[in-house]
């Protein structure tokens, strides 16, 4: 993530891509609803929700294959839902990639500049700008069904590429590769991003994907915009119980707003007060497991809120433990505990009875 | 055990690759040798009517007395009587121009069933197929009705004042033509439609993405997919109606002679076995023209475009 784009949290004055209360439907199903949204020139931006939510029909509107049921959609500041796709100046990486069979990589990559009628002389060079790019500079005159999973990928982002767009739309592009390789593509296009400076739109409904590559993230539950903001933001300051409980792992206490604090039936804690919240507001306190801490004994520093449990299960992940500890009201709440030494498990038991704390900025309260 | 058990898999593997060779051998092979020797005796009044005939009896004497007997002359008289060449000719003629016309009309045909919804497809292409049920003769002898003096197409074009007197369609090419293209329809229709029925809907995007219009991705992405199903389409109408029979001789006139009609009068009329043979195993030579350039086409595709 570029270190000026996580200062910068919006698209600016003069957005780039503007949906603007954009809907779409589909007979009776909504896909889209009352959707307002502004991506900035030269962002990397990720759509983010859990499958069915409308990610892959607003790109599709924006790269011109659906037509908004209302709305429009703007781009460098014009209307463009009445042009049609072949007269966008914005190309997509299809989720299954979409690769002709019928020509070879070259002439796959060569495709959208032999639309252009651009001469032979200048299709030779961009195609073997875009191999060098995609780091394939060989394999040219390789057949589509020669090639393996990860390479079909780059191929159609070079073919995606070469007609330089103004917006690169990528449609789940990791979906087809394994953990280690998607880890891999993942940075190199964040890298292939910088240098070209293009906006690039990426859908993903995972959030780890989402975090990694995107200067900012835009939320969706069931068709709406839920939340758009950077990564940590969108992580550390979730708007909503949904957001915060999508991204991540999140302990949600319920409780009533206080001065500078939460009442719950598990006691009082001390917390930021949230923007526009009144007291006696139904609130929830919502914990990050890595930002408890957990121990034997209740900590003696009197400003961290402490809650005992016990130890109801503890999950090996290699580089860390999630415990879940069951609270007085029989909940569960998760603890991440890294670990750090090399014997690995940190020393609790099932049924040890421990104490966990927080310091009041570790806690974010929402309000809805 | 296991090497016991694997051993008997792969003989009996072996046998199931071996059926269609048998089938070939049984149904293709000897029968086509039977013919060709058959091509190559001369004519007689007897009981079969050619000879040399094989005396077994006669051991190694009378096998070689059978190989002297047998001569090329029948191919060498195809090529003198110009009946013979006319009636190939006659035959490419109407095979070529039928098959063009069966593409012309199949394609768009195909087309329409592979982008029409897909509950509906299936019956698209059970309504193509449903002539079928019908006996083949029975459709013939419909198109006779259909197409004679006072037949329906006449009372149609007659009540729409398009002509004042009744058109002779029958015995002519255009009766022969509209035969074949009714009949061999879903021959070409078919092969059309599974090519294109699995062709990804989204490489049609993919085009339209990268600036191409709808009418040139036609062009550029939909045909030269769907070139497997044109040649496939192509060589199921060919082939079977170079060598057709019963619709030139039921629908066409006595002015137009193809090579089946030919070889059914050498049969039938002249019960002349050694040319009628001859005419069979020529007409296979010649129609193996189109099936190498086929073979050599789908080797092309399997190495990969450009
Ligand atoms: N062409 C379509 N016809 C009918 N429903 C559709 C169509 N495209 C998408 N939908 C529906 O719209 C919703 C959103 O789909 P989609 O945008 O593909 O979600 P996502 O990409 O976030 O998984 C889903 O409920 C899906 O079934
Ligand atoms: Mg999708």
């Amino acid at each position: 993530m570029a270190e000026a784009a996580t200062q910068e949290q919006t698209a600016g004055d003069r957005p780039l891509v503007r949906f603007a209360g954009v809907a779409k439907r589909f007979g009776q199903i909504t896909a889209v609803e009352e959707f307002t949204l502004d991506i900035g020139e030269g962002e990397f931006f990720a759509l983010l929700g859990p499958s069915g939510c409308g990610k892959t029909t607003l790109l599709r509107m924006l790269a011109g294959f659906e037509t908004p049921s209302a709305g429009s959609i703007l781009l460098d500041g014009e209307d463009i839902v009445a042009v049609p796709p072949h007269r966008r100046p914005v190309n997509m990486m299809f989720q299954n990639y979409a690769l002709f069979p019928h020509l070879s990589v070259a002439g796959n990559i060569a495709f959208g500049l032999r639309q252009e009628r651009a001469g032979r002389a200048e299709i030779a060079e961009r195609v073997a700008e875009m191999l060098a790019l995609v780091r394939m500079p060989d394999f040219g005159r390789r057949r589509i069904d020669q090639l393996s999973g990860g390479q079909r990928q780059r191929v159609a982002l070079a073919r995606a590429l070469i007609k330089r767009p103004r917006v690169l739309l990528l449609d789940e592009p990791m979906a087809a590769l394994d953990k280690k390789l998607r880890a891999e593509t993942q940075f190199e296009l964040m890298e292939l991003q910088r240098r070209l400076g293009t906006t690039f739109v990426i859908v993903t409904h995972d959030q780890d994907e989402a975090m990694t590559v995107a200067d900012r993230i835009a939320v969706m539950d069931r068709g709406r915009l839920a939340q758009v903001a950077a990564p940590s933001e969108i992580y550390e300051r979730p708007n909503s119980r949904w957001v915060a409980d999508f991204i991540g792992e999140v302990t949600l206490l319920e409780g009533m707003l206080a001065e500078g604090a939460i009442e719950t039936v598990l006691g009082r804690f001390r917390a930021a007060m949230p923007a526009g919240g009144r007291k006696r507001d139904t609130v929830w306190l919502a914990l990050r497991p890595e930002k408890l801490h957990i121990a034997a004994q209740r900590p003696a520093d009197g400003n961290l809120n402490a809650i005992p449990g016990t130890v109801f299960e503890i999950g090996y992940r290699g580089d860390m433990s999630i415990y879940k500890v069951r609270l007085a009201d029989r909940s569960l709440m998760k603890v991440a505990l890294a670990n750090t030494s090399a014997r690995g498990r940190a020393s609790f038991g099932i049924d040890d009875v421990v104490w966990l704390s927080w310091p009041p900025e570790a806690g974010w309260v929402l309000t809805r | 055990m296991i090497q016991n058990q694997r051993a008997k898999r792969s003989w009996s593997a072996r046998l199931v690759l071996l059926i269609p060779y048998l089938w070939l051998a049984l149904f293709f092979l000897a029968p086509f040798l039977i013919v060709l020797k058959i091509s190559l005796s001369q004519t007689a009044i007897a009981q079969p009517p050619y000879v040399p005939v094989l005396e077994w009896a006669a051991g190694w004497a009378g096998l070689k007395a059978f190989f002297a007997a047998l001569s090329a002359d029948n191919y060498a008289m195809l090529g003198s009587d110009w009946l013979y060449p006319v009636s190939y000719l006659k035959s490419l003629e109407v095979a070529a121009l039928s098959t063009a016309i069966l593409l012309a009309v199949g394609y768009p045909l195909a087309y329409g069933i592979a982008r029409s919804p897909r509950r509906l497809q299936p019956v698209l292409v059970m309504l193509v197929i449903l002539p079928f049920w019908t006996s083949f003769l029975i459709r013939v002898y419909a198109w006779i009705n259909i197409l004679q003096r006072d037949g329906l197409l006449n009372d149609v074009l007659l009540r729409l004042h398009i002509v004042d007197t009744p058109v002779a369609w029958l015995s002519s090419d255009t009766a022969i033509y509209i035969g074949m293209v009714y009949s061999y329809l879903p021959f070409m229709v078919l092969p059309l439609y599974a090519a294109l029925e699995k062709m990804d809907e989204s490489l049609l995007e993919a085009a339209a993405d990268l600036g191409c219009p709808r009418g040139r991705a036609f062009w550029l992405v939909t045909l030269p997919l769907s070139l497997p199903g044109v040649a496939a389409g192509m060589l199921l109408c060919f082939i079977p109606i170079a060598g057709e029979f019963v619709i030139p001789d039921l629908l066409g006139g006595s002015q137009t002679v193809m090579i089946g009609q030919t070889l059914w009068m050498e049969f039938f009329a002249n019960k002349d076995w050694p040319v009628a043979s001859a005419i069979a195993v020529a007409l296979l030579g010649l129609l193996l023209v189109p099936m190498l350039f086929y073979e050599r086409m789908q080797q092309r595709s399997l190495e990969g475009g450009r």
